[in-house]
């Protein structure tokens, strides 16, 4: 049965899930998610977790010693492929992280209180999937060494970066999303650093997570600037990471090959980036809430509008899919037709149709009530969206590249062990420091969570 | 010859928000200025009930961001343009459109340092050291519990007097606070 035939008392219930069960008060919600970092002791699941991530990760540093020993050759990429997987895994990653921003800057401005539960662990993912973005570029550069080039900076040989590259902006956009992400997500940690630190019973992390604090004493002109600030980070993170987005489609959009020289790219893109974070959120929150019993912080309410976004956004993303292929025959351009026709037919058919398979046609179950409400179900669909947004980005990249004017100069790109190993390395890489971060800082907010108690408002007298 | 008073000030402590805002409404009203709440969570109503209505902050944030957009539109400018011109595909060397993205950049980027540096610096962070610290129960100001301050620096401030108007805005606890 649709909602809207529903009657109106239901969903009025319905949209009234609390966003935190009811009974918790501010000493409750401060303690329990502080004991999960101060008091319990490190369950088991825990070390097995890190531990296979630790491994993963071990991969990784394998993986970039053998490419800094022996040099980018030990990777698929040659022509006519020449940008292949560390720059399909570079846009993945990156894209992963927009939700975190999405969350803790979009949806503060617009005042969805729910996100108050998730923006400090989506914005913990945000950053290291930046850093994992960040791997690519710099190994795939062949003098990983001599990566400070990139800046413009005075040097010996009198010479400056190019920038009316889009790969320049890309620097900019990159290392400047970083900065902001890590000043937003450290800001926010300084009031529950003054919680853990007052909390702390050892000396060490009195000491630790009172340096940390800075000397936060939670006074009312503080948290006026404070808010104040926040505010305006909010503000300036909300473009910034549409830009991000909208800039990393450059490296594509401006190139003249067919494939990727579309104005639809930078919408387009973003879209795909919230819609890939998401799914991580989701994919990251649905374990982490039932490992730490945080169902009553992380509520069905939560995942049903992450859900809803999800769905949102990949409708978009849809939208973007079906405009190539359009233009694609509508440019009356035999290279654009060729183009989109080799990738619906060509030697990669089964990555194209296996992208629209997990991008466009699984989530449309999220349509159905019984499936945005099955925690199993939205666990799985964010697995396979997870995975579609990856073939999506090997699509624009291998396919475009493999097959472009010149069929004297056509060729095929399939990833050598190596390109796996720094692929599942980075995963886990991201895993390791999400592990960490689990262990050792509030994974919510807890100063957040206070206010969207009841007894946090004050009451007017009437007067 | 008068030394430095041995007291910081009173220290008050409340159970709920609603009356700390109130105690810090009468306190003011009483002509105390040189009065702090604080607070686990932010309160709007309590920052204007200590008389805190404006900050600096906003100014700070406009000027780190048009600095970091003229910086980075200058520096293009200046390393394309002047320093070592560079014709790329036939675009002018003063080619504008193509240096917005990174304008914008430093824009966000040093408007964003502006807001958390200007805060820091404007609530005078970090601060390992400060009086409040000392009273026992103040470590609870991170978890569920409200103060009010009065320092002893204020004009008004007498020490039995005050500590009886304080006592008559319904605390939990009065105290004193040492420097």
């Amino acid at each position: 049965m649709p909602e809207s035939d529903q009657p109106h008392d239901e969903v009025r219930v319905h949209e009234t899930t609390p966003l935190i069960e009811p009974g918790h008060t501010f000493a409750s919600v401060t303690d329990k998610i502080s004991s999960l970092v101060l008091k319990r002791r490190t369950p088991l699941g825990w070390f097995i977790g890190f531990g296979i991530s630790f491994m993963l990760f071990q991969l990784f540093m394998l993986a970039v010693t053998n490419l800094v020993f022996t040099g980018v050759g030990i990777f698929g990429t040659n022509q006519p492929v020449g940008w292949a997987m560390p720059i399909i895994n570079f846009v993945w990653w990156i894209g992963i992280g927009h939700a975190g921003t999405l969350i803790s800057a979009i949806l503060l401005l617009l005042r969805q209180e729910w996100r108050t539960s998730i923006n400090r662990f989506a914005e913990a993912m945000t950053l290291f999937a930046v850093a994992c973005a960040g791997m690519y570029p710099v190994f795939h550069l062949g003098r990983p060494w001599l990566a400070y080039w990139l800046f413009p900076y005075p040097n010996t040989m009198g010479i400056w970066p190019q920038f009316r590259s889009p790969l320049m902006w890309d620097v900019f956009a990159v290392s400047t999303y970083a900065t902001v992400s890590a000043l937003f997500w450290f800001i926010g940690l300084i009031p529950d650093f003054a919680t853990l630190r007052d909390r702390a019973k050892s000396r060490g992390w009195q000491i630790l997570y009172g340096l940390l604090a800075m000397g936060w004493r939670g006074s009312a002109r503080h948290w006026a600037r404070y808010e104040m600030a926040y505010l305006l980070l909010a503000g300036l993170a909300t473009p910034l990471v549409l830009s991000v987005h909208t800039i990393v489609s450059f490296d594509f959009a401006v190139a003249q090959l067919p494939g990727w020289h579309a104005t639809i790219f930078p919408p387009y893109f973003v879209a795909g980036a919230i819609y890939a974070g998401f799914a991580m959120v989701l994919t990251l929150t649905i374990p982490l809430r039932k490992f730490y019993g945080l169902e009553d912080f992380i509520t069905d309410r939560h995942l049903r509008n992450m859900a809803k976004v999800m769905l949102a956004t990949g409708l978009i993303v849809a939208y973007g899919y079906m405009m190539e292929a359009f233009f694609g025959w509508y440019s009356a351009n035999k290279y654009e037709r060729f183009m989109i026709w080799n990738r619906m037919t060509g030697p990669y058919w089964q990555f194209y149709w296996a992208l629209i398979l997990c991008n466009i046609v699984t989530p449309q179950l999220l349509w159905i009530r019984r499936i945005r409400h099955s925690t199993l179900a939205l666990f799985i669909i964010s697995l396979v969206v997870g995975v579609g947004m990856w073939l999506e980005r090997f699509v624009i990249v291998v396919t475009s590249l493999h097959r472009d004017f010149l069929p004297s100069s056509w060729g095929m790109y399939w990833p050598t062990v190596w390109d796996w190993s720094m692929f599942i390395g980075t995963i886990g890489l991201f895993l390791t420091l999400l592990f960490l971060f689990i262990r050792f800082l509030p994974i919510i907010s807890i100063f957040e969570m206070r206010t969207i108690l009841p007894q946090a408002e004050v009451e007017e007298e009437a007067a | 010859m008068e030394t430095k008073p041995p007291l910081y000030g009173l220290m008050a402590e409340f159970d709920n928000p609603t009356d700390l805002v109130e105690a810090a409404r009468q306190t003011y009203d009483e002509g105390y200025r040189r009065i702090n709440g604080y607070s686990p969570f932010p309160i709007e109503e309590l920052a204007e009930a200590i008389g805190f209505h404006k900050t600096r902050l906003p100014l700070i944030v406009l000027l780190g961001g048009i600095f970091g957009g003229l910086a980075g539109y200058f520096m293009m400018y200046y390393m394309e343009v002047i320093d070592y011109p560079l014709n790329v595909g036939g675009r002018p060397f003063h080619s504008w459109p193509a240096f917005m993205p990174i304008t914008f950049e430093t824009t966000v980027l040093c408007a964003a340092l502006a807001a958390v540096f200007g805060m820091l610096a404007l609530n005078k962070l970090p601060q390992p050291y400060h009086p409040v610290f000392n009273a026992e129960r103040f470590a609870l100001a991170t978890r569920d519990r409200f103060f009010l301050v009065i320092e002893a620096r204020d004009p008004k401030f007498d020490h039995d007097k005050t500590l009886a108007f304080m006592w008559s805005l319904n605390p939990k606890e009065v105290v004193d606070v040492e420097v």
